[in-house]
């Protein structure tokens, strides 16, 4: 592999508290080799080049949410499809869900999912386990075995936990092996048959709500709970500004604990739903615009530590229904960061915290090298133009599925090359 | 009379989805066309040839004597050809999807399909699929507007007008699409709209459709000119939604002893079909000098009658 250099360009790299215009060099062995003003046309002469003037390269994003139809659901996203869908947003990493078919709650199914990720993955797969066999919520998976082979965290992904008795003893039992607990917040019984925000939208529509205090319980006995341990403890999904006073609360009384939102969260509200839109119908919810901005802050004073794109893949038949009927999910891990660049652009969010968001805070989280440009580390890298105005169209879709919450939105900024191991995987 | 109105107001809709869709004059023109059909209900030949060659699709999904015998009849007293498609002993229960079905039945080239659902938005749903006109029997919790319609025309009959007057609307307002639409409609017309419920049952962000909730019967009825009480179905009062039905009926049934705090010419009002000695008292709903639950009925056909023919005009 000839070296390669990425110069003129603007390089941020939040971990390293890098924001200059420089160079990227990446040695033959598709690590960093170099970074900052030093890396210049003249210095790099038998490297190929890339001018990236004008443009800002940052560590491949790592999107802590996504799922992928391996094994089970192909028919919705494989690992090809999603790879292809992923670098064109600037995606390098991924933690994968666990919730396919069969569930991934055994070091089998893992193995399998292992292998080919490999042979059919252009990204770096991250895969998830479940915290109970067959994701109900009873009894622990094999958090040691499943570790060892490979497991980067554990959740039930779309499923939470309800019972105090099991979470007591997963939180216990989950220190021994010092796993990452990922938790979806979700009373089961509060949000029975729910499918919107509980508000004047849901009367209207006539349908059924997920009252926020769903989210809240299960936060809130969470963090009881993890004050008699000190296992590693993530809460996947926020929706709603409650549910952060209950976090800060707790971080003031010193819990170590982080949490994800979702880009769609940030972007949307539960009015962009309309008239019955089922690609917008979304777990956690959609909540009202005075819940996207306090996430917004929750963000920006550091409450939120992850942002991703929950990019959920549905086929047409499983959203071509009502609204009661269509199956929860959108589409999102081309959008991500153009839409995280949406909240840059109208000033609710800088762009460091947007990118540490994306980058150095969720392999932080995950336990893991990439996130980073330091020298040394691999050369996972997005370049993208911060300001490119471009049409989100349905038909551009890499992903299998078309579900997109966000179809036709005028969005600005935009990837146009991703790099991993050193290799330039997408170039427009 | 009619009939000047009508070329001066446009209906600007090929489907009736739903009351939220409606103006003022569009709502009068179905009122008003709804009136000449009255007339025509009452005389020995109901038969008009102004749907002469149409096909009507009655698509139920749900159980309903009432709605779907009244638009049934509305369609062939006009003309038409209507059929009712049983749902419960379709495809639909082998797991063909609402759009499927409408796929099927659009290539039968219908012309009006009357759909009711349990699921709120179906109509709509379906209303993007077809190139018939649609007609929302009754969706889910969301609207049910010809229900509305017959009863603002059941007002206007017995009242002379709608406007100041004050209804209360009475008993499972969750679960009540009838609720919505009437809700949506008299504070158009200019009402004063109130709705009286256990909490449980009372959507929690109700005013924001512009009425004012109770959970005190006597004190909603106060000065009350129309009284809608609402079936309230057995199966929430089981302690889920109510203690029991006894208690139901102590706090929030409609009684001789409640009504005395309405006007003393309060007329009470009915979808049917009635609990009776549950939200009703059996004499009250029966006595002649309150109860207008027959007139409705009534009206149902006139106003749906006048709705298929307002929808077919439109579409020309």
């Amino acid at each position: 592999m000839k070296k390669k250099a990425i110069i003129n360009t603007r390089i941020l790299d939040p971990r390293n508290n890098i924001d200059e215009i420089g160079g990227i060099l990446i040695n033959d062995i598709g690590k960093i080799e170099a970074i900052g003003k030093k890396v210049t046309k003249e210095n790099v002469s038998n490297a190929e080049i890339y001018d990236c003037k004008n443009k800002v390269s940052i560590p491949g994003i790592i999107d802590m949410r996504v799922f992928v139809g391996e094994p089970g659901f192909e028919y919705k996203e494989n690992f090809r499809t999603l790879s292809q869908a992923a670098v064109s947003g600037g995606v390098t990493g991924v933690a994968t869900m666990p919730n396919t078919l069969p569930l991934i709650d055994n070091v089998s199914t893992l193995d399998f999912v292992k292998r080919r990720s490999r042979d059919k993955s252009i990204i770096k797969i991250f895969p998830m386990a479940t915290l109970t066999k067959g994701a109900k919520g009873l009894d622990m998976t094999e958090f040691g075995l499943l570790k060892l082979r490979g497991a980067w965290g554990f959740t039930d992904g779309t499923q939470s936990i309800q019972s105090n008795k099991v979470m007591d003893q997963i939180f216990n039992y989950g220190k021994n092996t010092d796993i990452l607990i990922i938790q979806f917040a979700q009373d089961n019984e509060l949000s029975e048959n729910g499918m919107i925000n509980d508000s004047l939208q849901a009367t209207k529509l006539g349908l059924k709500s997920i009252p926020e205090s769903a989210e809240q319980l299960i936060i809130e006995r969470d963090l009881r709970l993890l004050e008699n341990y000190n296992t590693k403890y993530h809460i996947a999904l926020i929706s709603s500004k409650k549910s952060l006073e209950i976090i800060k609360n707790a971080k003031e009384r010193g819990l170590k604990f982080t949490v994800g939102v979702s880009i769609n969260n940030l972007s949307l509200n539960e009015n962009d739903i309309g008239d019955f839109k089922t690609f917008l119908k979304l777990s956690p919810p959609l909540r009202s615009e005075e819940d996207r901005l306090a996430l917004i802050d929750g963000v920006k004073q550091g409450l939120i530590n992850v942002i991703v794109s929950d990019h959920k893949p549905e086929d047409e038949e499983s959203k071509r229904l009502t609204f009661q009927q269509a199956t929860t999910g959108a589409s999102g891990i081309e959008s991500l960061l153009s839409l995280g660049l949406e909240l840059v652009h109208n000033g609710s969010c800088d762009l460091n915290t947007l990118i540490n968001n994306l980058t150095s805070s969720p392999a932080k989280i995950l336990g893991i090298r990439n996130g980073t440009l330091s020298v040394g580390s691999e050369a996972d890298i997005a370049v993208f133009d911060l300001d490119k105005p471009w049409v989100f169209k349905k038909e551009n879709i890499k992903s299998k599925s078309k579900n997109t919450a966000i179809e036709d939105r005028k969005l600005q900024g935009k990837v146009e090359k991703t790099f991993i191991n050193g290799d330039l995987v997408f170039s427009e | 009379m009619a009939t000047n109105k009508l070329q001066a107001i446009k209906f600007n809709h090929t489907h009736l989805l739903g009351i939220q869709y409606l103006s003022i004059p569009e709502v009068n023109l179905i009122l008003d066309e709804s009136l000449a059909f009255v007339d025509l209900n009452r005389q020995e030949n109901k038969k008009l040839k102004i749907l002469n060659g149409k096909t009507q699709i009655n698509l139920f999904f749900e159980n309903s004597t009432r709605t779907l015998s009244s638009f049934e009849l509305a369609g062939k007293r006009l003309g038409a050809d209507v059929m009712n498609m049983n749902v419960a002993q379709s495809a639909i229960k082998k797991g063909e999807t609402l759009i499927d079905t409408a796929m099927t039945l659009n290539a039968m080239h219908p012309d009006i399909l009357v759909i009711r659902h349990q699921d709120s938005g179906a109509a709509n749903l379906l209303s993007q699929k077809v190139n018939c006109s649609v007609i929302n029997a009754g969706d889910g919790r969301r609207e049910h507007p010809t229900q509305a319609l017959l009863d603002a025309m059941t007002i206007k009959m017995k009242k002379g007008k709608i406007e100041g007057l004050r209804v209360a609307i009475c008993g499972d307002i969750l679960h009540s699409r009838v609720a919505r639409s009437n809700i949506y409609l008299l504070n158009m017309l200019g009402a004063e709209v109130r709705v009286i419920g256990p909490s449980t049952l009372m959507p929690k962000y109700i005013e924001g459709f512009g009425v004012k909730s109770f959970t005190n019967m006597e004190q909603g009825l106060e000065g009350c000119d129309i009284i809608m009480m609402l079936r309230m179905q057995t199966e929430r009062m089981d302690g889920s939604y109510m203690p029991s039905t006894r208690e139901y009926y102590e706090f929030f049934a409609l009684d001789y002893k409640k009504i005395k705090n309405a006007k003393s010419d309060a007329l009470i009002m009915h979808p049917g079909p009635m609990n009776r000695g549950i939200e009703i008292d059996t004499n009250l709903a029966d006595d002649i000098n309150r109860s207008i639950i027959v007139q409705q009925v009534e009206m149902g056909v006139a106003v749906r009658m006048a709705v298929l023919k307002i929808l077919m005009e439109a579409k020309q």
